[in-house]
């Protein structure tokens, strides 16, 4: 079977590549882009250094000492690790949902640690409850994870309480969870940002003395759950 | 036994070439910014090309070598000295317990590395000994290096017969060549070199750019835009070390070492690795070219320099061999 969508790669330099699906904010191609991740991994961690899973494009860097051991006479080592890409996209298992975890995270909702909540609730015209309610219903997918160690992407968020980002950044403290758009994410460390704030997590998004350091994975699935400000301070 | 710091620098810091393994969880490679001149460094007094180095700016700290110990200094010339003594570059030396190493005018370069042949004793986080500044972790206890950082030796060796009576230090008679530093960038098309049209794309190659001063181990910006007007937005994607990106009034920025993981900007291009070691050691102010190359350019170029490195190092530890002795 062929991979379910059109993809293009391309040279991110001499050591790495980009595998592009349609740029386009998309359950299904972050999901076909997740898969490909796992396979590359099982199949290539020989001369792959790293990768970034991003919403529609996997980023692969590879080991050019490694690789070069291998590869053929004549071509460069971006057709080469290219081609071993090319020969596994027919074999992604789109349909694999094993990896797939669900991950519970409490928020405090209450206004002092929701510094936008009020803004928010009145540019979408509701309550502050009500975007408690709604943003606390659903069930996020982690598109990716970048911007920040351990910083997850998340969505999308229902139509009511979706806000484009905020045109000047803010100083944002750590557990801060926010909206930008359709996407909702913690911060995990103070930093500035232009996401809404509508809560804060107890729960520490960066650990370092946990190894790897980050809990969530490209592909989790996400639900929030609220918690008074008495559980948050004795979390 | 150790080294000290006796002064403030305005951001010297451990590194090695890097963490990898990490990026799909946000945590950038940092390292190096001119990886080439750290391999040198250390392959002077005999390291891997993994082991840990002091990168420093401008103006640097001063050290006090609390043991009989071998340095190489590699990078930017920023006039080192021992106990008042100008010493070379790219040389072997080995300097006796109670000396101070300090630096005094900017020559040349932007980044200069210390290797030791005693090797840094720097726990590792995640596999790597490099500063990751905002996660406050790896390097010495997560930041920039202090006064009164006392840092200790892994090893220690006897230069007893190099290193006779009161003479302070020994340069050690042999020495490399720095390698040629081009003036223009070699880069290749990024992912999306087509977003910019024919000006743009005419003036990415013609226009000569300033460094401007928001220049740092994270980027750096340049002052002069080309003609842009950003339509479509890129969703986040992987950047590296080197990606052009291209900010929506027209300006350019450069992801150095300290860049983050993904970005929305368009990677218009991607300096050739082998060309990131001369473009690490621009000074803000400084001008530069950017010239497109095939990527069998890069990759060769790469390639030579890492042999390059692999001869220096087997050189270096067939002549080291009979100088020292470890204790």
């Amino acid at each position: 079977m062929p991979f379910a969508f059109p993809y293009s790669i391309s040279p991110l330099g001499d050591t790495a590549l980009v595998i592009m699906l349609e740029n386009r904010m998309d359950i299904d191609l972050n999901k076909a882009i997740i898969a490909l991740y796992h396979r590359l991994q099982q199949t290539l961690q020989d001369i792959i250094e790293d990768m970034v899973p991003g919403y529609c494009s996997l980023t692969v860097y590879y080991a050019p000492g490694k690789a070069r051991i291998r590869k053929p006479e004549g071509i460069s080592l971006f057709t080469y690790i290219s081609s071993l890409v090319e020969r596994n996209m027919p074999l992604v298992n789109n349909a694999d949902e094993t990896v797939t975890r669900l991950v519970r995270i409490p928020v405090c909702y209450e206004a002092e640690y929701a510094p936008d909540i009020n803004t928010l609730a009145e540019a979408k015209s509701i309550t502050p409850a009500k975007v408690t309610a709604l943003h606390s219903a659903g069930t996020y997918i982690v598109y990716m994870i970048g911007f920040l160690p351990g910083f997850a992407y998340m969505g999308p968020v229902d139509e009511r309480i979706a806000l484009p980002r905020k045109t000047v950044p803010q100083p944002v403290q750590s557990g801060s969870v926010g909206i930008a758009g359709a996407q909702t994410g913690i911060y995990p460390f103070d930093s500035p940002g232009g996401w809404h704030i509508i809560g804060r997590t107890p729960v520490k998004m960066f650990d370092p003395a946990a190894n790897p350091p980050v809990t969530l994975r490209a592909g989790d699935q996400i639900q929030f759950y609220p918690i008074s400000r008495y559980e948050y301070q004795n979390y | 036994m150790s080294i000290k710091i006796i002064k403030n620098g305005v951001l010297d810091t451990i590194q090695d070439p890097g963490r990898t393994g990490y990026r799909h969880l946000g945590i950038n490679p940092g390292g190096v910014m001119d990886p080439l001149s750290a391999a040198i460094a250390n392959a002077l007094v005999g390291n891997s090309s993994r082991e840990a180095v002091i990168e420093i700016h401008f103006p640097a700290l001063s050290l006090l070598l609390q043991q009989d110990c071998m340095l190489a200094i590699a990078g930017a010339d920023f006039s080192a000295t021992l106990n008042g003594q100008p010493i070379p570059l790219m040389q072997p030396v080995i300097a006796a317990a109670g000396s101070k190493l300090q630096f005094g005018r900017l020559n040349t370069g932007a980044r200069g590395y210390i290797a030791f042949r005693e090797q840094l004793g720097i726990p590792l986080w995640l596999g790597s000994c490099s500063t990751h500044i905002k996660a406050q972790l790896g390097g010495w206890q997560g930041k920039a290096l202090q006064k009164g950082d006392t840092i200790p030796f892994r090893y220690s060796f006897r230069y007893n017969s190099i290193l006779p009576g009161n003479q302070p230090f020994t340069v050690l008679p042999w020495r490399t060549a720095p390698p040629v530093v081009d003036d223009t960038i070699a880069v290749l098309p990024g992912p999306e070199y087509d977003w910019m049209e024919e000006p743009a794309k005419k003036a990415f190659e013609q226009q000569v750019f300033t460094i401007s001063t928001v220049a740092d181990r994270m980027g750096f910006q340049l002052t002069e835009p080309i003609p842009f007007s950003a339509e479509r937005q890129l969703l986040s994607s992987g950047t590296s070390f080197g990606t052009v990106q291209l900010l929506p009034g027209g300006k350019l920025i450069i992801l150095m070492a300290d860049h983050q993981v993904s970005g929305g900007y368009p990677r218009v291009a991607q300096v050739a690795s082998g060309a990131q070691p001369a473009l690490a050691q621009k000074q803000p102010g400084s001008k530069i070219k950017f010239r497109f190359c095939t990527m069998e350019y890069a990759e060769d170029l790469l390639l030579k320099q890492e042999q390059y490195v692999a001869v220096l190092q087997t050189a270096c530890r067939y002549k080291l061999e009979p100088v020292i002795n470890r204790t």
